[in-house]
C-alpha cells in the first residue's frame, strides 16, 4: 500500500511504499521509537495495533519538545 | 482508540485524575496559596496552567494564580512558544508576568554560548532560568512556584544524577523539590517549588494537550539534542520501548529511597549564604549565575583588549 508520512519534528512529508499492516510494524519500519511519537489520521490520534488501508495519510507528532 | 484501552473522553478525565491526585497526596497546594506556574508555552507548562486553574475552580480555593515566562533569547524558538503562551493565558484569563535573560544578566543564551560554548547551553539556560523564577516569583508574592517537570524529566533526572554520583542533588527531586519543605507562611528566599504532573509521562502529556487542542505549535530546543540528558532520555525510550513499565519503575524505586537520601543531605547541608553581587540565596560567596556573568564580561574585556593591539 502506499501512505503519505507527514514528520512534524522536521515539517517534511513524504510518500511511502509499505507491505504490513499496523501502525506498530510502520514506526519498525521508519525506525522510530513508538515512545517518541503520536500517531493522527483524519484528525484523530490512532495507537500502534490500528490497521492501515492504501491511500492513508498520516501525520507523526513529536512527544519530546524541550525547554 | 487514545491511549490503550482508553477513549478520548477517558483519557483525558484519567489524566486529570493523576494530576489531582498528585496534589492531594503530596500536599502540593494550601487554601491560601499565591501560585505562580513557571510557562514557557510548551505542552507541558500549558497543560499544568490549565489544570491548576481547572483544580482551583473544582475545590473552590481562595488561591491566586499567575503564569511567568523566561524569555532566555533563543533565536527562532522562544518568540514562538510564548505567543502561544500569550493566547492561552488570555483565552483562559491568566495574568502572564515576562522577564528576559538580557535585561537581567546582560546577554540572551544565544550570545552567552557563543562566549562560553565550552560551557553546556542547558547549563546556563538552567542555571539563569532558575534564579530568574526564583527571584520573580519571590518578588510577586508567591508561596508556590509550580513546573511543568513530567515522569519523563524527573526519571531522566534521576538516572543523570546515579550516573554522576551527584546523590546530593537528587535530594532536590520529588514532587516538592528541596531538602526540606518550605513552610510556606514563613517568607525565605526560596519559594518551594511542586510538580503535579510528576507521575505523567511525556507521551500522555502530549496526548492530552492535542486533545484539548491547546494552541501549541511544535518548536524544539535549538539545543535539545545536545548533552547528557538527551542520551539518557534516548536510552530511557529504547528501555521503555523493549520493557514498559521502566520509567515508572525507576521513579517507584526513587520515591522508596528519596527520605533517606533526603536525609543524608539534611546531615550534609552547607548553611545557606547570600551572594555578594547580586544578594540571592547561594552556596557560595558569589551565586552561580553572577559567576556565569562575570565570565562572560571578562570575556568582553579580553576581547575588546585584543582589538586595541
Amino acid at each position: 500500500m502506499k501512505l503519505t508520512i507527514k514528520l512534524e519534528k522536521t515539517n517534511t512529508c513524504k510518500k511511502i511504499v509499505f507491505s504490513k499492516k499496523t501502525v506498530a510494524e510502520l514506526l519498525l519500519q521508519l525506525k522510530i521509537n513508538p515512545q517518541t511519537v503520536l500517531i493522527v489520521r483524519n484528525n484523530q490520534v490512532i495507537t500502534e495495533d490500528e490497521k492501515l488501508k492504501n491511500g492513508d495519510s498520516l501525520e507523526l507528532l513529536s512527544v519530546v519538545s524541550g525547554g | 482508540m487514545q491511549h490503550g484501552d482508553l477513549c478520548a473522553g477517558h483519557f483525558l478525565s484519567y489524566f486529570e485524575d493523576k494530576v489531582f491526585q498528585t496534589i492531594q497526596d503530596y500536599r502540593l497546594l494550601e487554601r491560601n496559596d499565591t501560585i505562580c506556574v513557571a510557562a514557557s508555552g510548551g505542552k507541558d507548562s500549558l497543560t499544568v496552567l490549565y489544570l491548576t486553574k481547572k483544580y482551583i475552580n473544582k475545590k473552590n480555593l481562595p488561591a491566586k494564580l499567575f503564569a511567568l515566562a523566561v524569555d532566555e533569547g533563543l533565536k527562532d524558538y522562544r518568540a514562538h512558544t510564548i505567543l502561544d503562551l500569550k493566547k492561552f493565558c488570555k483565552k483562559e484569563k491568566i495574568e502572564l508576568h515576562l522577564v528576559f535573560n538580557k535585561k537581567e544578566f546582560g546577554f540572551t543564551l544565544d550570545e552567552a554560548q557563543k562566549k562560553i560554548s565550552q560551557k553546556r547551553p542547558c547549563h546556563i539556560c538552567g542555571v539563569w532560568r532558575r534564579y530568574l523564577l526564583n527571584k520573580e516569583a519571590r518578588k510577586l508574592g508567591a508561596t508556590k512556584l509550580i513546573t511543568g517537570h513530567n515522569l519523563d524529566d524527573e526519571a531522566q533526572a534521576i538516572l543523570m544524577n546515579f550516573f554522576k554520583a551527584n546523590s546530593s542533588l537528587s535530594a532536590h527531586l520529588g514532587p516538592v523539590s528541596g531538602v526540606e519543605k518550605s513552610d510556606s507562611k514563613k517568607e525565605g528566599p526560596f519559594v518551594q517549588r511542586i510538580k503535579p504532573l510528576y507521575f505523567c509521562t511525556e507521551k500522555e502529556t502530549r496526548l492530552y494537550a492535542v486533545l484539548k487542542k491547546f494552541p501549541l505549535h511544535f518548536a524544539e530546543c535549538p539545543y535539545a539534542n545536545e548533552g547528557y540528558r538527551s542520551k539518557v532520555r534516548d536510552m530511557l525510550n529504547e528501555f521503555e520501548n523493549n520493557y514498559p513499565g521502566t520509567k515508572q519503575g525507576l521513579i517507584n524505586s526513587f520515591l522508596d529511597l528519596l527520605p533517606l537520601i533526603k536525609q543524608k543531605a539534611m546531615l550534609n547541608k552547607e548553611k545557606l549564604q547570600h551572594c555578594q553581587r547580586c544578594g540571592e540565596p547561594a552556596n557560595n560567596p558569589i551565586c552561580k549565575a553572577c559567576k556565569i556573568i562575570e565570565e562572560l564580561q571578562t570575556k568582553n574585556k579580553t576581547k575588546t583588549g585584543k582589538k586595541k593591539k
